[in-house]
């Protein structure tokens, strides 16, 4: 019980990630292209200016909680993924730091600079953070200890020793990269005025058509990859819900950006980035992290899970931080409300 | 290659880097709350802006401590797994809470702070400020709490499968090394501040142009600086080190270079510890001391590294010596220099009085490295445990993970840091010649182009 709870907890913390970190990422690579003047510029990173780094918590506080509840699964999975992970750390650095840094220079050339490094680092993480859950889902070549090691690339094939990029995985980085710059959209559709408004109103078809084909294209990935992904659907049925709300909830984003109701539109979104991860949880569970090299070797919620005493306390102070934590970010969110200014604050 | 190597400097390196943001973010967070309670008890515009402009210095010093601290929590897994696997039911509860409890808070309340005075009132501004600060000491708090369960597990059981589990959360979060270390830890961090805003102040005066907020920078700076450096040594600093010496013998021993257990310790003041004579060269000693510091009483019984078995030494104990040595030299030199500066503001001289102020501009790197200096001495003291009396540091690492990976990324990690600190460096320097009172043909300016 104890196991289905922290799974499903850490679950929340990576969806609230992604519903939240996922929107600056979004519009880290979109400004790339939608922007045309220096004051539409500043609206639209003062559009997340104050909240990007609140959302990066939910990586850390996530991977926090997935240290203590999973030590064998955060342990394992770290240390395999190393390099992959070691980059993540220095694209994350280069983000963070070129957003800040560009407040305070006032030369166009170092400006445009720290931009596309902001826009590209933002593009990669969020192919890395696509790529790192297919390769969850895909498996990897764990030992009986329980650890691994991945080289970036092997064959490019999914199969006993993959690598971190192989087709699946890469398919899995660009389903990422569509649905979080479409999630972008949305909010610079909320956050933003006038032209600019329109114009990133007017993307969101484009994006949205990508967007649809590629979840197809990854779903179907999936069930070739690793037929045992449907194997919960079908003990019960009642959860094929998830995939029909995948579907309802892309659809709705469509429909709400085409009526001019941007709030709703986003909120879609935010539901289907929750449908997707959820359903791809739910695809492995109860297995964490499965293996490529035989089922006996996966890290399964029962192996990986901490003592019941660390869960029961953490049950506790977890629920009491968290009820916290959404009390300040509604706050926040409340307190930014309605357009984002050109003064970029 | 030693892999083991690597991944110790590895994590040494980025921690240490990391830090040099931190304590600066937690000792100003305390000082803008200051400036904020002054500035709204008098209705003091002035005050509001020297406010504002910390508040701008402490937002980039936020930026780079976020960045450089998600890679941390992160390294506990890529290159500490083994240690992670056994651990994480234990001290993976602190790490989370801080990102539950502190970071959540923190980040919350600083974009309402840098961002929305605006659309606040001035209570509601003021009250953001102190809820940085509750939150980045609560963040210290819990990192505290980490390392003190490092140093001294109190607490645990070992599982069945080799891992570690809490038996009493309350008393994981009141490990009395914990409360030892944060109170002196965090006296450190306002330290740093002090002399930051005490050096920002003199370097105003000195430089003759922006006389008014010196005068605040350095009046402010001056009387934190006066308390902080006081309380760094006494009460925190003493009573931490008779608990290490009590705890940790065989650390402390390294720490002051005793090599032979003696009733009547003499504590060393300068000299190098030889490890192959077992010998101090060069000492410059004060009889008793050290016997008198730990025990109260001169003639106290302290034991030497002859009393603990060689694979029990901390490793690179000349190292931990120096470290130890630095920050308790610089920690004695921040008390004469404040306590001097502390009397010529008391007497109203101090702003024109030069020499004071040059030396109060110089002194600002000296916490900076005291502040690393003492994590230097707590971390290697440890050695060669990761967990004390628990886990040997080389049983700990990744060893999935190559030397050769570990060095590539620690390369890596140098080279981009170094960028880091050079940006930093020239963010900072620009605020402070722009001073409180920025002109505002900045924003016009970026607009025309």
């Amino acid at each position: 019980m104890m196991g289905f709870i922290w799974f499903w907890l850490v679950a929340v913390m990576i969806v609230g990630y992604v519903v939240l970190d996922g929107f600056d990422l979004g519009v880290g690579v979109l400004h790339l292209f939608l922007v045309r003047t220096e004051a539409e510029r500043r609206a639209t990173l003062g559009s997340i200016g104050p909240v990007w780094d609140g959302n990066e918590v939910w990586l850390l506080a996530g991977g926090g909680t997935l240290y203590f509840a999973f030590p064998l699964l955060y342990a394992s999975a770290f240390s395999g993924f190393y390099l992959p992970l070691m980059i993540v750390l220095w694209l994350l650095v280069l983000r963070g730091v070129s957003l800040e840094l560009r407040n305070h220079i006032d030369v166009g050339v170092w400006r445009a600079l720290l931009d596309g490094v902001f826009g590209l680092a933002s593009a990669l993480l969020a192919i890395f953070f696509g790529a790192a859950l297919a390769n969850v889902l895909r498996g990897v070549p764990l030992q009986a200890d329980g650890y691994f090691f991945l080289p970036l690339w092997t064959n490019w094939q999914p199969g006993p020793s993959p690598g971190i990029l192989d087709w699946y995985t890469v398919i899995g980085g660009l389903v990422a990269l569509a649905a979080l710059t479409l999630h972008g959209a949305l909010w610079l559709t909320i956050k933003t005025s006038g032209d600019l408004a329109q114009r990133a109103r007017r993307i969101v078809t484009p994006l949205w058509l990508i967007v649809v084909l590629l979840t197809v294209v990854s779903l179907v990935a999936t069930i070739v990859v690793r037929p045992q992904s449907l194997d919960n659907y079908y003990s019960y049925p009642f959860t094929f819900v998830v995939p029909v709300g995948v579907v309802a909830s892309l659809a709705a984003a469509w429909l709400f950006n085409r009526k001019m109701q941007p709030v709703k539109a986003f909120l879609s979104s935010c539901l289907y980035l929750f449908f997707m991860l959820a359903g791809a949880c739910w695809g492995v569970y109860p297995t964490l992290l499965p293996a490529t090299t035989g089922s006996d070797r996966d890290i399964t919620l029962s192996r990986a899970i901490s003592g019941p005493h660390t869960l029961a306390v953490g049950l506790v102070w977890w629920s009491f931080g968290m009820a916290l934590a959404v009390a300040y970010i509604v706050f926040v969110y409340s307190r930014f409300k309605g357009k984002a200014d050109a003064s970029g604050h | 290659m030693n892999a083991e190597l690597i991944h110790r400097l590895h994590f040494a390196f980025t921690v240490t880097f990391h830090y040099l943001f931190p304590q600066l973010t937690m000792g100003l967070a305390l000082l803008i709350v200051v400036l904020k309670t002054v500035a709204l008890r008098t209705g003091s515009a002035q005050w509001d802006r020297a406010a504002r402009f910390w508040g701008r210095i402490f937002g980039i010093n936020f930026v780079f401590g976020v960045v450089t601290g998600i890679p941390m929590e992160f390294e506990f897994g890529t290159n500490w797994a083994r240690f992670s696997r056994l651990s994480g039911g234990v001290i993976g509860q602190p790490l989370a809470m801080e990102g539950v409890f502190s970071f959540f808070l923190e980040s919350a309340f600083l974009g309402l702070f840098l961002y929305g005075e605006k659309r606040l009132s001035k209570v509601m501004h003021w009250f953001s400020a102190v809820m940085v600060f509750v939150g980045s000491w609560i963040s210290g708090f819990f990192i505290i709490v980490t390392d003190a369960w490092m140093q001294h597990p109190v607490s645990y059981a070992q599982l069945p499968n080799g891992q570690f589990e809490v038996l009493s959360f309350w008393q994981l979060l009141l490990n009395p090394w914990a409360l030892l270390q944060y109170a002196h830890n965090m006296t450190g961090a306002v330290v740093t501040a002090s002399f930051v805003m005490a050096a920002t102040g003199a370097f105003y005066l000195l430089d003759g142009r922006i006389h008014d907020y010196g005068r605040i920078f350095l009046k402010v700076g001056v009387i934190s600086g006066v308390i902080s450096t006081i309380l760094i040594i006494f009460p925190t600093g003493d009573l931490h080190g008779k608990y290490v010496a009590r705890n940790q013998p065989a650390a402390m021993a390294a720490m002051e270079g005793l090599f032979k257990t003696e009733a009547g310790a003499d504590i060393v003041l300068m000299g190098q510890p030889n490890e192959e004579t077992g010998l101090i060269d060069n000492p410059l000693v004060v009889n008793d001391a050290l016997s008198f510091l730990i025990y109260g009483t001169t003639k106290a019984e302290v034991k030497g590294l002859d009393q603990f078995p060689h694979d029990q030494w901390p490793t690179a104990l000349p190292l931990l010596y120096y470290a130890y040595h630095i920050m308790a030299g610089l920690g004695t030199w921040f008390v004469l220099l404040m306590i001097v500066a502390a009397f010529l503001l008391w007497r109203g001289k101090i702003y024109t009085v030069r020499w004071m102020l040059w030396l109060l501009l110089i002194s600002f790197p000296l916490p900076y490295i005291a502040n690393t200096a003492g994590w230097l001495t707590a971390e290697i003291g440890r050695q060669p445990w990761l967990i004390y009396g628990l886990m040997r540091t080389s049983e700990g690492y990744s060893n999935t993970v190559s030397a050769s990976n570990g060095l590539f990324t620690l390369l890596g990690f140098m080279g981009l840091y170094a960028l880091l600190g050079l940006l930093f460096t020239v963010l900072v320097y620009r605020e402070i010649s722009r001073g409180p009172e920025p002109k505002e043909v900045t924003a016009e300016a970026l607009h025309a182009d």
